[in-house]
C-alpha cells in the first residue's frame, strides 16, 4: 500500500514539476512566480505575483500553455493506448508505433491534409486518422493472433508489412501533394507538439479521455485475459466483444493522438512496461497509471525536444525513438532469453 | 445441474473426431473420461464445456441448448480447468486464483468470495505460494494454482483436463481426493485422465472413448476390462484387484515369454 502510494504520488509531483519547468524555460526566461501567478489570475483570484508585461502573459497562454497540455493529453493517450494493445494481443510487446497503428494513422491525417480537408476542422484531420488506425489495427488483430495469444514473430513481421502498405501510401500522398503540404506532411512525420492550439487540444482530449475511462472500466476483464483466451471465456468473458471494443479504443486513443503532433513512437511501449514494474500488471491500476505517467515522459521530451538544441527545435519522435528503441530491443533479447526463442 | 449430450458428432477438416456420443453427467458423480492419445477427449470436454458446439446432435444444461447461455451464465454454471497454464503478464498467485471469482462481481456470492479463496488455496495446497508470481512458478504449482481457480470458481459442473499431468505422487492423490469431495457435496465432476489406476481409483462411472466412439460407459470394474483395454489401447494389460480398487499394469513381454 506504501509503495503504491509513493508510487503516485511520486508520478504526480514529477509530472507537476515537469510543467511547472516547461512554463519557465524558453526563449523568453519566466519567473515561477509570474507562472503561479497567471493561473491564479486566469483562476480569478487577483493576486501581486501575476504577470505585467503582456507578452509574458501571451507567451504563457498561446504558446507554452496548449504546448504542455497537448504533451499531456497525448501522452496519457499513446500510453493507455499501449496497455491496452498489450492486454489483447496477450504480449508486452505490442505497441501502435511498433505494429504500425500510428503509420496507419498518420497516413489517413497526410491525406486528409493533401485533401485540403483540415480547412473544414480539426475534426476531419483527427477522424481520418482514426479511420487509418482502425483499419491498421483490425489488420494486425486479424492476421497475427493464434490461440489467442500473439507471438512475437508474427506481430512484428505483420507490423513491418502494415508499416511498408502505410508507408507506400504515405510515399503517394506525399507525391501527389503541394510542396507546401509536402513540409507539413514530412515535418508531422517527424512528430512535434510546437504550435499546438487550444482547440486542438480540445480534441484529443474530448477522445482521450472518454477512451482512458472506457479502458480502465475494462482493466478486470483484461486481467482475465491475460490467462488465455479460452480460460478468459471459461471465466465468462465474452472475448470477440472485448476485443473489438478494445481495437476501436486503440485506433481512438492512436489516431487522435497522432492526428495533431504526428509519429511519436514506443511511448506506450516503455511506459507501461516500467508501471508494470512498479505497481504489478493489475489493468485497471495499469492504464490509469501509465496514462500519468505517458504525460510526464511527454512532458519531459518536448521541454527536451525544444531545449536541447539552442535555437532549433528536435523533432520529439526522434527523441522518443532513441530511448524507445534500444528499450525495445533490451525486451526483445530478454524475452528470447527467457522463453529461448521467439515465441 | 445436469449436462446431456445425445448422439454428439463433431468434424474437424473433414475428419470425425467425435461420432454419436450419448453421455449424461450427473450431480455427485465423478466420470472419468479414458482413452488413447487423439480418441477425442479433449473434444468431447470442450463439447461438455460448451466451448465447441457439436456438428450432429445436441448438448443440453438442465434442458436448454449449451450454445444458447451466454458467457458468464455458463461461468456461473461449470469451470473448467484447461492443460493451457500460461499467464501473460507476471500477475501474483493469490490475483491468478482471484480470477476465479470473477464470474461472481456484483452478485450476492460476491459476499463468499474471501472463504471460497481460502478454501479453494488449502484444498489444491497453494496457500503458501500466494505472494508468489505466477511466472516463477514450477509448471506443477503452476498446476495447482490453476486448480485453486476452478475450484474458487464454485460451480456446479467441474471439469478437469488432465489435473494430474504435471503433478507428483502426493499432489495427484490431493487431486483425486478434490474430486470425491466435490462430488459428495453434489457437484458433477468430469476428469480427463492418462493412468487408468488413477481413473479406476477416484470414478464413479468411465467413459472409453477410441476413434471418437464412447465405446464403454459404467464402473470402472465393468470398463476397465484387460480385453477392452487391449483392444483400445493395442497392448496387453492385466487388471489387478486389490482392496476393491483396479491396478491397471501393462503386461511388458512377460505374456509373450509365456
Amino acid at each position: 500500500m506504501t509503495r503504491r502510494a509513493l508510487v503516485w504520488a511520486g508520478v504526480g509531483v514529477v509530472l507537476v514539476a515537469g510543467v511547472l519547468i516547461s512554463a519557465i524555460v524558453g526563449q523568453l526566461a519566466v519567473t515561477p512566480a509570474e507562472v503561479g501567478g497567471s493561473l491564479l489570475r486566469a483562476l480569478g483570484i487577483p493576486n501581486a505575483f501575476a504577470p505585467t508585461d503582456p507578452v509574458v502573459e501571451s507567451t504563457l497562454w498561446v504558446v507554452r500553455f496548449p504546448r504542455i497540455a497537448m504533451a499531456i493529453v497525448v501522452g496519457a493517450a499513446l500510453a493507455a493506448a499501449g496497455a491496452v494493445m498489450q492486454a489483447i494481443f496477450g504480449n508486452p510487446l505490442a505497441e501502435p508505433g511498433v505494429v504500425g497503428v500510428s503509420s496507419g494513422a498518420a497516413l489517413g491525417a497526410a491525406t486528409a491534409i493533401v485533401l485540403g480537408l483540415a480547412a473544414f476542422g480539426d475534426g476531419l484531420v483527427a477522424a481520418l486518422a482514426f479511420v487509418g488506425g482502425l483499419l491498421a489495427t483490425m489488420l494486425v488483430y486479424l492476421v497475427s493472433r493464434a490461440n489467442g495469444r500473439t507471438e512475437v514473430v508474427t506481430l512484428l513481421l505483420t507490423g513491418i508489412a502494415v508499416i511498408a502498405v502505410a508507408g507506400a501510401g504515405l510515399a503517394f500522398v506525399l507525391f501527389s501533394a503541394s510542396s507546401a503540404n509536402r513540409e507539413q506532411i514530412i515535418f508531422w512525420q517527424l512528430g512535434s507538439l510546437g504550435g499546438s492550439l487550444w482547440r486542438e487540444v480540445l480534441v484529443v482530449a474530448v477522445v482521450a479521455v472518454p477512451g482512458i475511462v472506457v479502458a480502465t472500466a475494462l482493466g478486470r476483464r483484461y486481467d482475465v485475459l491475460a490467462l488465455g483466451e479460452r480460460n478468459a471465456r471459461h471465466l465468462g468473458i465474452d472475448v470477440e466483444r472485448l476485443r473489438i471494443v478494445s481495437v476501436v479504443v486503440v485506433a481512438l486513443l492512436t489516431g487522435v493522438a497522432v492526428a495533431f503532433v504526428g509519429i511519436i513512437a514506443f511511448v506506450g511501449l516503455v511506459v507501461p512496461h516500467l508501471i508494470r514494474m512498479l505497481l504489478g500488471p493489475s489493468h485497471r491500476q495499469l492504464i490509469v497509471a501509465s496514462a500519468l505517467g505517458g504525460a510526464v515522459l511527454m512532458v519531459f521530451a518536448d521541454l527536451l525536444a525544444r531545449t536541447l538544441v539552442a535555437g532549433a527545435e528536435l523533432p520529439i519522435g526522434l527523441l522518443t525513438s532513441l530511448v524507445g528503441g534500444p528499450f525495445f530491443f533490451y525486451l526483445l533479447w530478454r524475452q528470447r532469453r527467457r522463453a529461448g526463442g521467439w515465441a | 445441474m445436469t449436462v446431456a449430450l445425445d448422439a454428439v458428432g463433431v468434424t474437424l477438416d473433414g475428419r470425425a473426431v467425435l461420432e454419436g456420443v450419448t453421455l449424461e453427467v450427473v450431480p455427485g458423480e465423478v466420470l472419468a473420461l479414458v482413452g488413447p492419445n487423439g480418441a477425442g477427449k479433449s473434444t468431447l470436454l470442450a463439447v461438455l464445456s460448451g466451448e465447441r458446439r457439436p456438428d450432429a446432435g445436441t448438448a443440453t444444461l438442465d434442458g436448454r441448448a449449451l450454445h444458447e447461455y451466454a458467457p458468464l451464465e455458463l461461468a456461473r454454471r461449470r469451470a473448467v480447468l484447461t492443460q493451457d497454464n500460461a499467464v501473460t503478464f507476471p500477475f501474483r498467485v493469490r490475483d491468478v486464483v482471484e480470477m476465479g471469482r470473477s464470474p461472481w462481481a456484483r452478485t450476492p456470492e460476491l459476499a463468499d468470495d474471501e472463504r471460497a479463496l481460502a478454501v479453494a488455496s488449502s484444498q489444491a495446497d497453494v496457500t503458501h505460494l500466494l505472494d508468489r508470481r505466477f511466472t516463477d512458478l514450477s509448471g506443477g504449482e503452476r498446476a495447482r494454482v490453476s486448480l485453486a481457480r476452478v475450484l474458487a470458481q464454485s460451480t456446479g459442473i467441474v471439469l478437469l483436463d488432465e489435473p494430474t499431468a504435471a503433478l507428483d505422487l502426493r499432489h495427484q492423490e490431493d487431486v483425486l481426493s478434490i474430486a470425491r469431495e466435490l462430488a459428495s457435496a453434489g457437484r458433477a465432476v468430469v476428469i480427463v485422465l492418462h493412468d487408468l489406476s488413477l481413473a479406476g481409483a477416484v470414478a464413479d462411472r468411465v467413459g472409453l472413448l477410441s476413434a471418437g466412439r464412447l465405446v464403454a460407459l459404467g464402473p470402472p470394474s465393468e470398463v476397465l476390462t484387460a480385453s477392452a483395454l487391449g483392444e483400445v489401447y493395442g497392448v496387453e494389460v492385466e487388471v489387478i484387484s486389490r482392496d476393491g480398487t483396479l491396478l491397471v499394469v501393462p503386461t511388458r513381454g512377460r505374456s509373450r515369454r509365456g
